[in-house]
């Protein structure tokens, strides 16, 4: 079934659902308003991107103006029904948000110049006043800031106008220059010899390298490299058999080199950041097998995770509580490391076998419960002797491999024993999925009463879940404590739990590549529950942002970034039902009468 | 007990309410029995009840003498019965393959440690359960095989569907197979195609074979013996001319005459 | 339902082998507890007393003591009671555990600290005026969590109706998180104080008979056990009684035939959320008159134990949430100096949360349809 050629319909520029654009111009202002009473723009104003106009402050603010003017053009496209065409109209729905929601913060400028009301409001005070009002006269922030809303506005509207090939370019030359500025720490750490080429003095790019980059990006994109790229991946989706395989290497081996060959040439900020990464990733990893193949919702994760640490800690370190009976011996790193796997295991089983058989939402609640008891006994004076309460457990000493040691002061041998355990999670996630026991998964995440009537030992292989879960995690908590060299409770808070969730479910449950994508970006760019990313201003707003992601990938894009073919199937099953029927591939009972043979 | 399947002084009552009394219920080796009945008779309980997803509140089930109470449905299937279900219940996102070779997982052992090291007994077990997969889904014809195998199953039409979960149950590798209405929904082209095929699983695939089908036309062309239930109770066994001729069954399908009812 | 009915006979596995020994523990540590806490009340120095607590002998816990541990855990218990009834409803009408409520309890807080304060720099949070300023502030603290958590369905859950019930499980989490941290960030992350109340208000009273003293509690805590006391009777009245109500029951009985009867599923779903906000709004107004604090954090403890309580009470039995709510609150005031201390675990006041989880946990082991019973529709129980 092909769309048939339909008109475009040609509507006047003011044409358009008024009511709802000044609706979603309100809620464009709610969330300025809301944004800058959260004291995003205070606290980043000090992060400079383009010297001397922007600051990551003020960018935190003017994104959702060009947002919401490209979401007011968002229309859902009918086959078969005429398409209104693209033009002034858009501009002007654009601008009238932009408008709406800019009048919305002079608004607050006002007010905030009217009224006192930093009790309760941490954030009403002079230094908003002062960002708000472009640090000149109280009528240049009212009166800008309607102006520049809904020009950005405007301009996100636009993009709908122009063609997709020039849309595609601006929008990468404005996301690569602004990617370029806000990863300055990081690009400067591994290419040195930029820093004089691009960024200011105190930060920053200058705009004639802002300009410059901008050009360049434009260029690229609008040669088509982007495009290349996308048809190259089309086609490598589309290979079969021997070329699919050998490709596959490649592309292994491609990445396999880079990670080896990346963290020697970088400075040490970027090294750690890749431990830091690698260690969630270890984490996401094991969570992925748990939630993202069984379809388990374990919200106490942590718990594997702290079990690892203090194992290790007890076995490694000296300073061990004083109650320990003699023969709990001390021993080097590799070998505490089998201890830890084998007690892991057995503290999944311990919290499995419980919580194993409960529906499912009361299953993640009374994990969340578990997660939380494990930490309050860690912490508690009961176990002080063994555990040394929230003092913790310090001086674990370095994981000895004769010739590199592994310990916090050296983040590249960090990661490089984070990249080995990450090989084998990888490993152990891809052989199972595609084993009997993945496919029992499988089949109890769709249907776990019609899994178990058809022979699957529903309780038996949601335990193996929990348990290479709970191994991998502990490989995650044994180099932690190995990296940071001490372990305590604080380090192991439900918080953690929900991290790595988000990582999971924004990578794409069940899929590994969207794993690592997952823990890169998120890790990689906010950071971990206490471990700066590379946005390390965004540090006490990085919660906030963890949140709203959640909900936002729920709502919009609950199979993730990079989703797994049959989780997105499952999520989406009316839609891909009705583009299956589109392409024919739904048998219709007519056609069935075929004889048999 | 010579029988295959043994059901004795069976009782379920779900809150006051009997949904089952006093059953006595045999299959011989090799059998097919048609259970009739009208709506809400009891005959998906006492299907749920023999696969172990609903526990008797009295009464015995033996197969092949030994007692199926208190099992999980995975022991029961285990133990040689596989069921399909009245309303199709499919892994609907797993391909048609996955589907059949899931269900092989109660006759086939490698776990963990094959698959991960992809052990020879791993590979070999894997490559067989894919080959009998498509021996079963090859019964139904050209219809599941080839490149629907890749296809998930909610892409199949129903009759499609119905096939499919029979294949699913057979890939258990059952001694005796519960049918919940296998022809509902399908058209007269395709009930008369599935009566076939279910007299070939006994004959060539040796299932004993017990089915609830409200097609009296299917009950009869299939069935060597056919039980009627009503309100939970036997109400009738014998042969289909028999059961069809029984007042009771009559009655229980079509309602007393006015002035005896209840 | 048939989870609860498999786990004996000819069936056990090793799991189910694995948690009898678990109840067995459990329920044996419960016993031993208990009968070690009356020898140590009869004689500290017995002799099991002295071998769990390295020779010395117990601490006899006084009458007053007791009597003490018993009213702050009924008035803590009647708080996650209150918030228990929003996490029940909304499981009983939408199927899914709302992650988010106890945010709803902590915004309910919030908002009292900040009225309070408010009243209290006009001089209003004293004397013959404080009356009237607290039920303005309870007024008001109802009608703003109640806004919270009808915003929070309006956003986050009503676009999701109809998938997988663990997506609106995630999103509430999701949900949690940015309202805890949005909080810390528009109102700072310390802990707010609310002024101190009048004195005749935080004064200990004596009940009793003549020279007879019963109990002796603080005012702030009758207030919250009467205030509980008579949300809880409102609540009955208005599900029982009220066409609305009976409607909220209609719908978690069956969404579609509900919808089928002309009743609009959507306004009764937002009744849901607005009922059980003003709920846990209650609560945390009544938290911040008994405790004097909050912080942003507030909201999660006494949120998942209040889902604890619904739990224990029964999920979707309104009456069993109010009754596992004020079991739950005694149940975690009383164990750690009456089962725990007795067996010579020291630091038991940190185990708290600590017992209320294992609470949770042995309910559902035990009896995972709680105490009085789970009122569910068909599909939900699956």
């Amino acid at each position: 079934m092909t769309a048939e050629q339909v008109d475009e319909v040609t509507r006047g520029p003011f044409d358009f659902d008024i009511r709802g654009s000044m609706r979603r111009g309100l809620l464009l202002g709610l969330g300025l308003v809301f944004i800058s009473l959260a004291g995003l723009p205070i606290g980043l104003d000090t992060r400079i991107l383009i010297k001397p106009v922007l600051s990551l402050g003020y960018l935190s603010l003017i994104w959702l103006p060009f947002i919401s003017g490209w979401a007011s053009g968002t229309e859902t496209v009918l086959d078969g029904v005429a398409t209104t065409k693209r033009g002034a109209r858009d501009l002007v729905r654009g601008g009238l948000v932009g408008l709406i929601g800019g009048a919305c913060l002079s608004l607050l400028v006002l007010l905030m110049n009217w009224f006192d009301l930093r009790d309760p409001l941490v954030n009403w005070a002079p230094p908003l006043s002062a960002i708000l009002q472009f640090d000149r006269s109280i009528a240049f922030g009212v009166l800008v800031w309607p102006l520049l809303s809904a020009v950005l506005s405007c301009a996100g509207a636009g993009l709908h106008i122009i063609t997709p090939k020039i849309r595609s370019a601006t929008l990468s030359a404005v996301l690569f220059t602004l990617a370029m500025a806000i990863f300055e720490t990081f690009i400067v750490d591994v290419a040195d010899f930029l820093d004089d080429k691009l960024y200011g003095q105190n930060g920053g790019l200058t705009v004639m390298s802002a300009i410059v980059v901008a050009c360049l990006a434009f260029t690229v994109s609008a040669i088509g490299l982007g495009r290349r790229v996308a048809t190259a991946r089309v086609n490598y989706q589309q290979s079969t058999g021997k070329t699919k395989a050998s490709q596959t290497t490649m592309l292994i081996a491609i990445a396999a080199i880079t990670v080896v060959v990346v963290p020697m040439i970088t400075g040490k900020i970027t090294q750690e950041l890749f431990a830091n990464i690698g260690i969630f990733l270890l984490l996401a990893l094991g969570l992925n097998i748990v939630v993202g193949l069984a379809g388990i919702l374990d919200l106490g994760y942590v718990a594997f995770f702290a079990v690892g640490g203090y194992t290790t800690a007890v076995l490694t370190s000296p300073n061990r509580g004083p109650d320990w009976p003699s023969w709990v011996p001390t021993l080097p790193w590799w070998g505490a490391l089998l201890v830890t796997i084998a007690i892991s295991g057995l503290v999944g089983l311990f919290i499995g076998a419980p919580v194993i058989r409960m529906r499912g939402d009361y299953l993640a609640i009374v994990t969340l419960g578990f997660g939380e008891i494990i930490r309050i006994l860690f912490l508690s004076d009961w176990l002080n002797g063994y555990f040394n309460g929230a003092q913790g457990i310090t001086n674990v000493p370095p994981a000895d491999f004769g010739i590199i040691q592994v310990k916090g002061t050296d983040p590249r041998s960090v990661f490089y024993l984070v990249l080995v355990f990450a090989a084998i999670s990888i490993y152990v996630s891809w052989r199972l999925e595609r084993s009997r026991v993945g496919r029992a998964w499988m089949a109890i995440r769709e249907d776990e009463s019609v899994a178990e009537a058809m022979g699957v030992n529903t309780v038996n292989m949601k335990l193996m879940a929990f348990v290479v879960g709970a191994i991998l995690a502990s490989f995650s908590g044994a180099v932690f404590a190995a990296k940071v060299g001490s372990i305590f409770p604080t380090s192991f808070l439900i918080l953690v739990s929900i991290i790595i969730l988000v990582v999971v479910i924004v990578g794409g449950m069940g899929n590994i590549i969207g794993v690592i994508v997952g823990s890169i970006v998120l890790i990689g760019v906010l950071g971990g529950p206490k471990q700066p990313g590379l946005l390390a201003e965004f540090s006490q707003y990085k919660l906030l942002i963890y949140g709203a992601l959640l909900i936002w990938m729920m709502l919009r894009r609950p199979e993730g970034l990079v989703p797994n073919v049959r989780r997105s199937r499952e999520l989406h099953q009316e839609e891909f039902l009705q583009d299956a029927w589109l392409r024919g591939e739904i048998d219709d009972d007519a056609n069935t009468e075929e004889v048999d043979s | 007990m010579s029988h295959l399947l043994d059901i004795e002084e069976l009782n379920i009552t779900f809150g006051g309410l009997h949904a089952l009394r006093d059953l006595d219920f045999h299959v011989e080796e090799g059998e097919i029995v048609g259970v009739i009945g009208p709506n809400g008779a009891g005959k998906t309980t006492f299907f749920n009840m023999i696969s172990g997803m609903v526990r008797p509140t009295s009464g015995d089930i033996l197969f092949e003498g030994e007692t199926l109470v208190g099992l999980d449905p995975n022991q029961v299937t285990q133990r040689g019965i596989a069921r399909t279900f009245q309303n199709v219940r499919l892994f609907a996102n797993m391909t048609i393959l996955e589907n059949v070779m899931v269900s092989q997982h109660c006759r086939t052992k490698r776990g963990v440690f094959g698959s991960l090291f992809n052990t020879r007994a791993f590979r070999e077990e894997e490559a067989e359960i894919r080959r009998y997969a498509e021996e079963v889904l090859g019964f139904f014809g050209s219809r599941l095989v080839g490149y629907r195998l890749e296809q998930p199953a909610s892409v199949l039409s129903y009759a499609n569907r119905r096939r499919l979960e029979i294949a699913r149950a057979m890939a258990t590798r059952p001694r005796l197979l519960l049918l919940d209405e296998p022809v509902a929904g399908m058209n007269p082209i395709e009930t008369a195609e599935l009566t076939r095929l279910i007299g070939r699983l006994r004959s060539e695939w040796g299932f004993t074979i017990v089915l609830i089908e409200h097609d009296m036309n299917v009950v009869r062309d299939v069935s060597d013996r056919v039980v009627c239930l009503d309100h939970g109770e036997t109400i009738a066994q014998g042969s289909f001319e028999e059961v069809s001729s029984n007042s009771d069954v009559i009655e229980a399908y079509l309602g007393r005459p006015l002035e005896s009812k209840k | 339902m048939t989870t609860a009915m498999r786990g004996s006979g000819a069936g056990r596995t090793n799991v189910d082998r694995f948690l009898t020994v678990i109840k067995v523990v459990l329920i044996g540590v419960i016993v031993i507890g208990l009968l070690a806490f009356i020898a140590q009340q009869i004689s500290p120095g017995n002799g099991f007393a002295k071998w769990t607590h390295d020779g010395e002998a117990a601490s006899r816990l006084t009458g007053a003591q007791f009597k003490g541990l018993v009213v702050s855990g009924l008035s803590q218990g009647a708080m996650y009671g209150l918030i228990a009834l929003g996490y029940s409803m909304v499981y009983g009408v939408l199927g899914f555990i709302n992650f988010a409520h106890g945010e709803v309890f902590m915004v309910g807080a919030f908002t009292g600290f900040i009225m309070a304060n408010k009243f209290d720099d006009a001089g209003w949070w004293d004397g013959a005026i404080f009356i009237p300023a607290v039920l303005i502030t309870i007024l008001t603290c109802t009608l703003v969590a109640m806004a919270t958590a009808v915003i929070m369905e309006r956003v986050a859950y009503r676009p999701l109706r109809g998938s997988p019930r663990i997506i609106p499980l995630i999103t509430s989490i999701g949900v949690s998180f940015f309202i805890q941290n949005a909080v810390i960030l528009l109102f700072g992350a310390g802990a707010k104080s609310y002024p101190s109340n009048p004195d005749w208000l935080q004064d200990a009273r004596t009940l009793g008979v003549g020279s007879f003293h019963i109990v002796s509690l603080k005012g702030t805590q009758i207030v919250v056990i009467l205030v509980a006391a008579a949300s809880m009777y409102g609540l009955w009245h208005f599900v029982e009684r009220t066409k609305t109500g009976k409607a909220m029951r209609a719908v978690a009985e069956d969404k579609e035939i509900a919808s089928l009867m002309g009743i609009n599923v959507n306004r009764t779903i937002v009744t849901t959320f607005a009922v059980g906000g003003a709920m846990a709004g209650i609560a945390g107004i009544l938290w911040g008159l008994l405790f004097r604090s909050v912080i942003a954090t507030t909201g999660f403890l006494p949120g998942i134990k209040a889902f604890t309580a619904a739990v224990v009470g029964g999920v979707g039995n309104l009456g069993g949430a109010m009754a596992g709510g004020v079991s739950l609150g005694a149940a975690e005031a009383l164990a750690p100096l009456t089962l725990l201390e007795p067996l010579g675990v020291n630091g038991v006041s940190q185990l708290r949360d600590a017992v209320a989880f294992t609470l949770l946990i042995l309910v559902l082991l035990v009896k995972p349809t709680g105490l009085f019973g789970e009122r569910l529709s068909a599909e939900d129980r699956a």
